[in-house]
This record gives C-alpha cells, structure tokens and sequence, in this order.
C-alpha cells in the first residue's frame, strides 16, 4: 500500500498532482458561499443593470450603432466577459490570500489527508465555478432585457467556467508571490483595469493602431473572452474564436502549471 | 520494549538555509505513550512535531509514522494523526458544528456519521451549548476545547498536541488536562509539546528536552528529576552566612540571583543544620520538579 508519489518529493518544481479530493476544498468553499448567498447574488443582478442601464442605453443613445450592432448589444458579451474575469481573478487573490494568511485554513487543511496540491487546485475550480455563477445569473438578467440572441448564448454558461478558470489560474500566481494583501492591489491597477478598457470591451479593436490591435491579439486574456462570449451572443462566429479558445486551453494549463509550483515553494518549508 | 515504535525518528534533521531546526534527533514513541517534547522557544519541538505530520519534508534521517516513511506515505499518515496546531487555524467562516462536519469531509467520513461524531465531541469539550456560533465569538479557551474535538473528529491512532494550553487560564488547563487524561485512559497515544513543565510532569510518562535542536535527556519525569536533580529541593535566602555554611556542609549549591539552592537527597538534614548553625533568614524546603531539570540543563538564560 503505497500513496502515489513522485520520483523527488522534495522537488517543488514538478507537475501537479491532481486528485479527487481537491473537491473537497471546492465544496467548503461552496458552503461558505451559499451560506451567505443573499449577498452574494446580488452584485450579479445589480452590476449588469447599472451597465446597461448608464453606459448601454445612456450612452448608446449618442454612439448609436458599432459595425451595424446597437450600442447596448455590442457591450452586453464585453460585460460578461469582465464578469468572467472580476469574479475569478479577485476570488484567487484577494479572498484566497485571506483564507491562506489571515484565516490559516490552507494549514487546516493540510493537516488532513488533502496535499498542497489539493487545496490549490480545489481553490481555481472554486473560482471558476464563481466566474460560471455570476456570468449564468448576468446572462439571464441580459436575456431578460433582450440584448442577447438564444439559444447559441447559452454556450456562454460552459464558456465562463473555462475563462474563470483561466483567470483563476492568473490570479492565484501573483497570490503565491505577493508580500502582503496591499500588493495585490499592483496586479488590479497594472493588469486588470488596463485590460477592462482595451479588450475590445467598449470599443472595437480594429479602431486602434494595427500594432496595438495585434498586441492585445496575442496577449491579452481578456480579448480572447471578449472574442469568443460576443460571438456566441451575437450569434455571429468570428474566425478567432478556435484561436482564443485554444489560446485559453494553453495558458490556463501553463499557468496552472505555474501556480501550483509557486504555491508549493511558498507553503512547503 | 518488544513491539514496534508508532513513531520513529534516527538522526532526524531539519535545516533552513544555514539554520539547523533540528540537528541529527533520535527518539521512539511507543502505543498508549504519553510523550512530551520541552525546551525553550527555538529548540526545535515545532518543528518536528510538523515532520511528524508530514506537512514539513526532512533533511536527513529517517522518520517513520505506523511503520511508513513520512515522505513517501503523507496521505496515509495523516489519516490516522489528530493534530492540535499552535496556532489557532479554525474555519472563521464556519460555526462550531460546521467547522467539525466540514472537517471530517477532508477525511473523507460519511456525512450522517460526521454529524454523529461532531455532537459527541461536541459534549466531550463542553461546548454543546455552542455548536451553531460562529467562531470568533468563542473566548480563548473555547477555541482550544474545539480544536481538540477537531483533532479527534477521525478517531486518530496517534495525537499530535503542539503546546495544547498555550494562552489558557487555569479552568481551561485543568479541563484540556482532564480529557487528555481521559484520552490517554482509553489507551490513545499522544506526542505533546509545552512550555508548561507542570503540564508535562502530570500528562507525560517519557518525555525529551530539547535545545538548540538537540535532545539533551530522554526519560520518564520521575527519573529525570531523581537523575539530575535529587529528590528534594532547600531554598534559602542567598546571604553571607547561609553559602559559608553550605560550604562547610559540603553540600553542592547553586545561586541564583537573593537565592541559593541545594539539590539534595537528606532535606531535612539540610535544612535543620541552617537553621542552628546559622541565620539563613528564609529557608523552604520542596520536592524536586521537572522545572529544575529543565532550568539546570537548558540554563537560565532567556530565549527568543
């Protein structure tokens, strides 16, 4: 009887081990969620409204239309897209540097049969499974007002999950890496809002410099999300959206990859 | 002793860069052990109670828990360990009742079962009354009471204990006393780890001091005050007469700042000719105590 084990224990820079029990830590996460669910819902409902009320129909009564789109339509999937992100990226850093540092569950549950590993993974589903709560309840509230096309928005749902996960990834890199709870806020202000405005989110891509628009192409995890959720609430596939995805598959696996390693040489002494 | 250590550790080492934690420790803890790890603060205890429980990898040496490699069997180690950390790491965003429950489903225990056994611990530390409030309205004690059920919830072969009554007043170290006595009747083994040498000398029958990393003594407490200290204790005021009698008593005596004090096996003997030969001004006579084994090995300076 022999657990399963690497060549080199002592090694931190090795691949993940995945195992079921990373739900475990998932699922107390799910609890403490719904726990306080009252609260929790309510950004979902609240935030899309004041979007699409303010920037959506305020603002769109001046811009009209974009490539032919009303104003209000060509922001909806942008909006989930940041949703998408938001949700993920602040549950990985903000909330999980909480739990590991402040609230020591990460050394709770190491205690138990769980590894490291566990707990880190178990985290990034939890935080991709934020990003699929939130995006699902927005995207009602958005079928709701109209501004999405059915059924081909519904892929959406399964989407977000995956560009949670991605984000989750991210974000739980700068957590392994950060001093204290204050620097977190270098990655929000330098990575997140930057990408909030030039994804392609409330202006199209194609408007800026070529080389610009190229850039944000190729490294920008946001675009990709916008790419991808305004093809399929548009019901209209760009010829990006197999790029992004697999953009997406790669570097949520190299970031995954990354995070756990980096999570290791911070909690494994 | 015929059976097998539940515990093993052969020249054990841990290092942090240049800083050797613990340097080359050798012990066994055997089944219904009550065993203590003292020494003062940077001795190395925490340490290697975090080996034990697999969550810190050694440098060097062999540590061995139920027979298997701590690097090698982690998950099925601690399966069968019950830790009570130093640090309080309760679940903040769970009640009582669920910080148990949510616990014993990183143990993978059924659900109905759980419940069964989260009430039952709940009742064995007194805080039944307590099962749906939240954690940070629990005082000092009551956090400790519940981290013990905690490292019960999966009925472990071994407890791991680090400083137990660490910040208790003196009702809440007597109740954690009288359930690990409790615990240690039923035949359960239990590493610990103190400051508190009362605690030691009342829970543990063998017990380390360490320092510096090193295991100074191994033995039963009885043993080592009868080895290091003598029976008995004579305390005096330090003053001029009292050391020039001591002197011509032959007697080997310690000061220590306004007092001398003679380890001895003949008290009364002791104190009877300082009190007629001489004017000692205060003279007290007590048992020896692990205390005094502690002080007189690891010396009186103090540690950070």
């Amino acid at each position: 009887m022999t657990d399963r084990r690497d060549p080199d224990p002592g090694n931190n820079y090795i691949l993940p081990r995945l195992s079921w029990s990373c739900l475990r830590v998932w699922q107390r996460n799910w609890d403490v969620f719904f726990k306080t669910y009252q609260v929790n819902f309510l950004p979902p409902f609240i935030e899309p409204l004041l979007y699409l009320v303010a920037i959506g129909f305020g603002l769109g009564l001046f811009i009209g239309e974009i490539d032919g789109i009303p104003y209000v339509k060509f922001i909806a999937p942008a909006l989930l897209s940041i949703s998408m992100m938001n949700t993920a990226f602040f549950e990985c850093t903000y909330s999980s540097y909480v739990r590991m540092y402040y609230q020591k569950t990460f050394d709770a549950i190491v205690a138990t049969p769980l590894s490291i590993d566990d707990v880190i993974s178990g985290e990034l589903l939890w935080g991709a499974t934020r990003s699929f709560i939130y995006s699902s309840v927005m995207l009602l509230v958005f079928t709701l007002f109209g501004v999405v096309s059915l059924p081909s928005s519904l892929l959406v749902i399964p989407f977000s999950f995956l560009a949670g996960l991605l984000f989750a990834c991210i974000a739980m890199c700068f957590t392994a890496i950060t001093p204290s709870i204050d620097a977190l806020n270098y990655p929000s202000f330098l990575f997140i809002t930057p990408m909030f405005l030039f994804s392609g989110t409330f202006f199209p891509l194609s408007i800026l410099p070529s080389l610009v628009q190229q850039l944000a192409i190729i490294f920008l995890p946001l675009t990709q999300l916008v790419i991808v959720t305004r093809s399929f609430t548009l019901a209209d596939l760009s010829p990006l959206v197999p790029y992004s995805i697999a953009w997406i598959g790669i570097v949520t696996l190299i970031f995954f990859i990354l995070s756990t390693c980096l999570m290791r040489r911070r909690l494994i002494v | 002793m015929a059976e097998n250590p539940v515990i093993e550790a052969r020249n054990l080492t841990k290092q942090f860069g240049a800083l050797i934690a613990v340097d080359g420790i050798s012990f066994s803890v055997f089944a219904g052990d009550v065993f203590g790890f003292l020494g003062p603060n940077g001795a190395g205890k925490t340490t290697t109670m975090k080996m034990i429980q697999c969550v810190s990898p050694k440098t060097a040496g062999t540590l061995t828990v139920l027979g298997m490699d701590t690097i090698t069997h982690p998950r099925t180690i601690k399966a069968e360990l019950g830790i009570l950390p130093q640090e309080v790491n309760l679940d903040t965003d769970l009640t009582c009742r669920e910080n148990l429950v949510t616990y014993a489903r990183y143990f993978d225990i059924p659900r109905i079962e759980a419940g069964k056994r989260a009430d039952e611990l709940l009742s064995f530390v007194q805080l039944r009354e307590k099962r749906d409030v939240h954690i940070d309205k629990l005082s000092g004690g009551m956090k400790r009471r519940l981290l013990l059920a905690r490292a019960l919830i999966n009925h472990p072969k071994i407890l791991i204990l680090d400083e137990p009554t660490i910040g208790l007043d003196p009702q809440g170290r007597h109740l954690i006393w009288e359930k690990l006595k409790a615990l240690q009747a039923a035949g359960n083994t239990i590493v610990l780890t103190t400051h508190y040498l009362e605690e030691a000398e009342r829970l543990c029958n063998r017990l380390v001091i360490m320092d510096g990393g090193k295991i100074l003594v191994e033995g039963s407490p009885g043993e080592l005050i009868s080895r290091y200290v003598g029976s008995d204790v004579v305390e005096a005021d330090n003053t001029p007469e009292a050391v020039s009698c001591l002197e011509e008593l032959r007697e080997k005596f310690d000061i220590h700042g306004d007092m001398v004090q003679v380890f001895t096996d003949r008290p009364r003997e002791v104190a009877k000719r300082l009190f007629e030969t001489c004017n000692p001004g205060r003279v007290m006579v007590r048992r020896g105590s692990l205390e005094d084994v502690f002080l007189k090995l690891t010396g009186r300076v103090l540690r950070d």
